[in-house]
């Protein structure tokens, strides 16, 4: 928890009132500004105000309230909710209001206690400032004036904050802790200390010079994604789907393997077991790129269920805030919120007790616009400063309807908004494909800006292969009816090769294990050879099947055992696939002959 | 702090508005006194200024506004722990309700606790055989997990519970075991089988029930968890014991909820359900866990009945939101006259990845699992297709799938109330049945289990006569 002490002082402290669960009402803080935070009674807890009818100051506080009462003291603290940003953040984990949970353990025990504080940034570590500007340097706000290398994988550059501009009087080399000076600015007010940490309002997204939209795949290395609904650096997906059909994992692999420079996870209102599964899994799993631990690129935020629920409404902003900073320094960061639904819930549960007039299943009317505001902080952009860097922020935000039911407020809401639609069925994860992505119902609005990077940069076959392979999985939907009233036996041969061919994109292609050392990542390259596999071998027994063989004759050839483990070919080893169409070629082509040469 | 109240103003519901009062403070426990000499207990609800809302456990009924002494407590509502809660009942409030003598507590616990820090806890996966083969291969429970039984009325489902109680236990010896187990709501009949059951087997004395009966007072089932958790957490973390903790029925607790919510006319969610149900039920799930450098656990066995039998239904979605997967019983298979009549097809064991394998039960244990899985599904299409095509529309390949699935629920599913598995048996119990099916349809083994484990059913089940 980051607060500034506020600098008009004497401020007169407040009374309770009323305290309803997270919700308590004080009187007497004339001059406190609405999002201000405030610490509430004897145990002092957070708070923020969060709205004011003449002299009663609505407050949702962030830790449990049981044993408030009125009359205990309000202290308001001058400043609204913000985030501490600087180096440390890397690898840390926070709760909803970034307090260090590590820290907090050591501190405080096992178990979260109320009042518990200790600040977000370790004050005591001394980082390596190296100053990437000279005194006399002219510098603007966003202007990188140094860099710490924090982690392996993370170079932090420090940045001019907003508001300050003029000549660099004084700036040296050395080991600074967060909040020593490290540089001195003269301004048109005086000079002016920097020091590596910045605050910033978490409910303000930070300044940017301009958007652009988004040109450039995220790669994530799931095939389902990449091939057929892809996301871009800077733009905005979401994964509704019911318990069981896998949105966690879905998040997890995103995170492990998204190709961005930072990953900020939040897992919001969600179990607390799966956090520590991401503590104790990043840090053995190797970033592709790098070969170095993922755990050195990511930021993780928990708040989870059981953690006070206003806590929660607050994690959202503050990973975002945390994730907007790293773009700001001219990175891809990738932020995956984990789960939306709990993060409308707690808005829902803070409305009702303001006794708000409620919208559509008791959330706020304003959930839509909350929802709008929290994806549209995404974006690729140019950042301040008089370099020119440009960064990117995607968001993934996954949705848990309450029985899957997409028509929930929260889904609508999210859909209005984000341009990928990644949807999870639950009879796929019934049926054990995982992920469960519907190939039917999802889709991706960025598909025509991938298709042409794709065959640009990679191959110009890319999005003729997509198609084609889409093509067939919508033409297996419709003979599936027919099947099911008819039987198998009652279509034609060309269509039960289709029904084949079919099977194979799913089984061999979209289906993919999250839990296998190769399988769990695939190249864009990889995923092309793998499709482009699966459809030789679909067009060269469509020649089989013209030359008048047997629908079961190619059904049963050995070489589709070996199509089906292609997807565990090495990307080392990507060789490997033109044996595999060879063997295609050959064993298609015989059939058809030894066809004609028994008919003759 | 102990002066005495006697302005009630209203009474709505269980709920009773107080005036004129100081230094009250939210979530603090109030008794309330009739002029009968009756005692009831109560629960601060809301302050505001002078006015405390406070909730009556046991019910409003016979209260009047004036003539009522309230006195609050200034804390609020505790257990008092000690080991000798061991082999004790007591009700959802614990008050000792055996003729056993009064607790002298060694220290009183919040029953609300406080969230474990997400970066103390310790990944679940230490496996824990319960010898039920549909849990032990198929959904795999693990040390710290929160698994629930997805159940519906007229299910076995207390059968199941009170099996897993009698045998779970952890393949590694030398370690403390107990159960707590929490009934809320549930009939007299219901509770009377599992004490019971736990006197009969001799697992009483390692046992700490809590009892709230279908005709209690609802507002205590509120409470009946949480105090149950306190004494579970107690033993866990302080005692060092591995603590299996068995909450029925989440249903009724639900219906709790609903109950007061609508009494303090707040906004209804899905259903009537209050809105902020996942968070008040995820502050009971997830008190289950391990935590980094404690020797005890808390593993949780959550049952619910399943309104409509619809997954659906908020109780079961918000439920399968939280905990990590799930064990569903079947109707269907009931029918059959099968016991347990767990559907292995929907349920789910989120940890079991980590908890089996080399070492931890045996090395094939993850092929056989979704190989049995692959193979029943399979079956069980097979034999919907053949309900509406006829069986010979099935190719023979299908056919021996079909075999299989009715084989496997007869022999795999099906086992005795009595019958404890170990972990080899319902592995090698899986691999006989694999042999019904051609060794070229089993795709998820590796070749080498296989080679060490198949067989061909001829030699295995020569002796069934019903296959011709």
């Amino acid at each position: 928890m980051a607060e500034q002490t506020g600098q008009e002082g004497g401020r007169r402290e407040g009374q309770v009132v009323r305290v309803a669960g997270p919700l308590v009402v004080a009187k007497g803080l004339a001059g406190t500004k609405m999002y201000e935070t405030v610490r509430v009674g004897k145990m002092k807890l957070f708070g923020e105000v969060i709205e004011i009818r003449g002299d009663q100051y609505s407050i949702q506080v962030y830790e449990e309230t049981e044993g408030v009462g009125p009359g205990e003291p309000v202290v308001p603290s001058g400043a609204p909710l913000s985030v501490e940003l600087g180096p440390g953040l890397v690898k840390a984990i926070y709760d909803g209001i970034q307090r260090p949970l590590d820290t907090l353990r050591n501190e405080f025990g096992d178990f979260i206690v109320r009042g518990a504080e200790s600040p977000a940034l370790d004050r005591k570590v001394k980082w390596t400032f190296e100053p990437k500007v000279a005194a006399g340097a002219e510098v603007v706000p966003g202007d990188v004036i140094g860099t710490v290398q924090e982690s392996k994988l993370v170079l932090h550059k420090i940045m001019v904050p907003p508001g300050v501009s003029g000549k660099v009087a004084k700036i040296a080399k050395g080991e600074y802790t967060v909040e020593e000076t490290v540089a001195v600015v003269e301004t048109a007010t005086g000079p002016r200390n920097l020091q590596m940490m910045q605050k910033w309002p978490v409910r303000h997204a930070r300044q940017v010079v301009k958007k652009f939209p988004p040109t450039v795949p995220l790669v994530t290395g799931q095939r389902v994604i990449d091939m057929f609904f892809p996301m871009t650096k800077g733009g905005t997906a979401c994964v509704p789907g019911p318990f069981g059909s896998g949105k966690t994992v879905v998040q997890h692999q995103l995170a492990k393997w998204a190709d961005a420079d930072i990953i900020v996870y939040v897992g919001c209102g969600e179990r607390g077991n799966e956090m520590t599964d991401v503590l104790m899994e990043f840090p053995e799993l190797a970033d592709p790129k790098s070969g170095e631990p993922l755990m050195e690129r990511t930021v993780l935020v928990a708040n989870t269920s059981n953690m006070p629920v206003a806590a929660r409404e607050a994690s959202v902003f503050t990973g975002i805030t945390i994730a907007e900073y790293f773009r700001d320094m001219g990175y891809d960061v990738a932020m995956m919120a984990d789960s939306t639904s709990r993060w409308a819930e707690a808005m829902r549960e803070i409305s009702g007790r303001l006794e708000e007039m409620p919208g559509e299943e008791g959330y706020p009317a304003y959930l839509g616009s909350r929802i709008a505001t929290f994806y549209e902080r995404s974006g690729s952009v140019q950042c301040l400063g008089r370099e020119e860097r440009k960064g990117s922020l995607s968001i993934i935000g996954a949705v848990s309807p309450p029985g899957g039911d997409l028509s929930d407020p929260v889904v609508q809401a999210t859909l209005r908004v984000v341009k990928v639609f990644w949807g999870l069925d639950a009879s796929l994860a019934y049926q054990r494909h995982f992920p469960a992505i519907s190939w039917l119902k999802s889709y991706s609005l960025y598909q025509q800006i991938v298709d042409e990077y794709a065959d640009r940069e990679l191959d110009k076959a890319w999005s003729g292969v997509r198609k084609e392979a889409m093509a067939i999985l919508q033409r297996e939907e419709e003979l599936e009816e027919l099947v099911r009233l008819v039987g198998l036996d009652a279509l034609s041969a060309p269509d039960r090769l289709l029904m084949e061919a079919s099977k194979s994109v799913r089984e061999d292609f979209l289906h993919q294990n999250a839990f296998d050392d190769i399988d769990t990542y695939s190249s864009l390259k990889k995923q092309l050879l793998l499709l482009q596999t699966v459809l030789h071998f679909y067009a060269e027994a469509t020649k089989s099947l013209q030359r008048g063989s047997g629908i079961d004759e190619i059904a049963s050839l050995p070489i589709r055992d070996e199509i089906s483990r292609a997807k565990l070919i090495k990307e080392q080893e990507l060789d490997k696939f033109q044996k595999v169409m060879d063997g295609i070629t050959e064993q298609c082509g015989k059939l058809g002959k030894a066809a004609v040469k028994a008919g003759a | 702090m102990d002066k005495e109240y006697l302005t009630i103003k209203e009474i709505a519901g269980p709920l009773l508005l107080v005036q004129d009062v100081r230094g009250i403070s939210y979530g603090e426990i109030a008794e309330l006194r009739l002029p009968n000499g009756q005692t009831r207990q109560a629960r601060v609800l809301e302050v505001q200024e002078d006015n405390a809302l406070v909730q009556v456990f046991e019910g409003t009924d016979g209260i009047a506004t004036s003539g009522t002494k309230i006195r609050f407590l200034g804390r609020g509502q505790e257990f008092g722990v000690s080991p000798d809660i061991m082999g004790r009942v007591f009700d959802g409030f614990g008050r000792p309700i055996d003729d056993g003598p009064e607790i002298i507590p060694d220290k009183r616990l919040n029953i609300n606790g406080n969230p474990i820090n997400p970066f103390a806890r310790d990944y679940p996966n230490e496996f824990i055989q319960t010898g039920i083969s549909t849990i032990d291969v198929m959904n795999t429970l693990v040390r710290g997990q929160k698994l629930p039984i997805f159940s519906a009325s007229g299910l076995p489902h207390s059968r199941l519970a009170a099996q897993i109680a009698r045998q779970a236990r952890v393949l590694k010896t030398g370690d403390r075991f107990a159960v707590v187990f929490a009934a809320m709501g549930i009939t007299f009949e219901e509770a009377n089988f599992f004490i019971e059951d736990f006197r009969r087997t001799g697992a009483l004395q390692r046992a700490v029930l809590f009892i709230n009966l279908a005709d209690d007072p609802p507002i205590e089932r509120i409470a009946t968890p949480r105090m149950a958790l306190t004494a579970a957490e107690y033993l866990a973390y302080e005692l060092d014991i591995h603590v299996l903790i068995i909450l029925t029925d989440m249903t009724n607790y639900c219906e709790a909820l609903r109950e007061i919510s609508a009494a303090r006319k707040e906004v209804p969610g899905r259903r009537g359900y209050p809105g902020y149900m996942y968070t008040d039920l995820s502050t009971i799930y997830e008190r289950a866990g391990r935590i980094q450098g404690r020797n005890g656990s808390i593993t949780q066995f959550p049952i619910l009945t399943m309104p409509e039998d619809d997954k659906t239904h908020p109780i079961p979605d918000l439920t399968g939101y939280i905990t990590e997967g799930q064990i569903i019983l079947d109707r269907s298979i009931n029918a059959k006259g099968i016991y347990p009549p767990v559907d292995v097809l929907p349920s789910l064991s989120r940890l079991k990845d980590k908890g089996i394998g080399q070492g931890k039960t045996r090395a094939d244990h993850a092929g056989v699992m979704n190989q049995l899985y692959a193979a029943y599904a399979r079956g069980k299409e097979a034999e919907e297709l053949a309900v509406v095509l006829g069986e010979g529309a099935l190719t023979p390949t299908d056919l021996l799938f079909m075999k299989f699935a009715g084989a496997f629920e007869q022999q795999f599913v099906r086992q005795g109330e009595d019958e404890n598995r170990s972990i080899e048996q319902s592995l090698d119990l899986g691999w006989k049945l694999l042999g019904i099916l051609p060794r070229s349809e089993l795709k998820r083994v590796r070749d080498e289990y296989i080679e060490k484990y198949w067989r061909p059913a001829a030699s295995a089940d020569g002796a069934e006569k019903s296959e011709g």
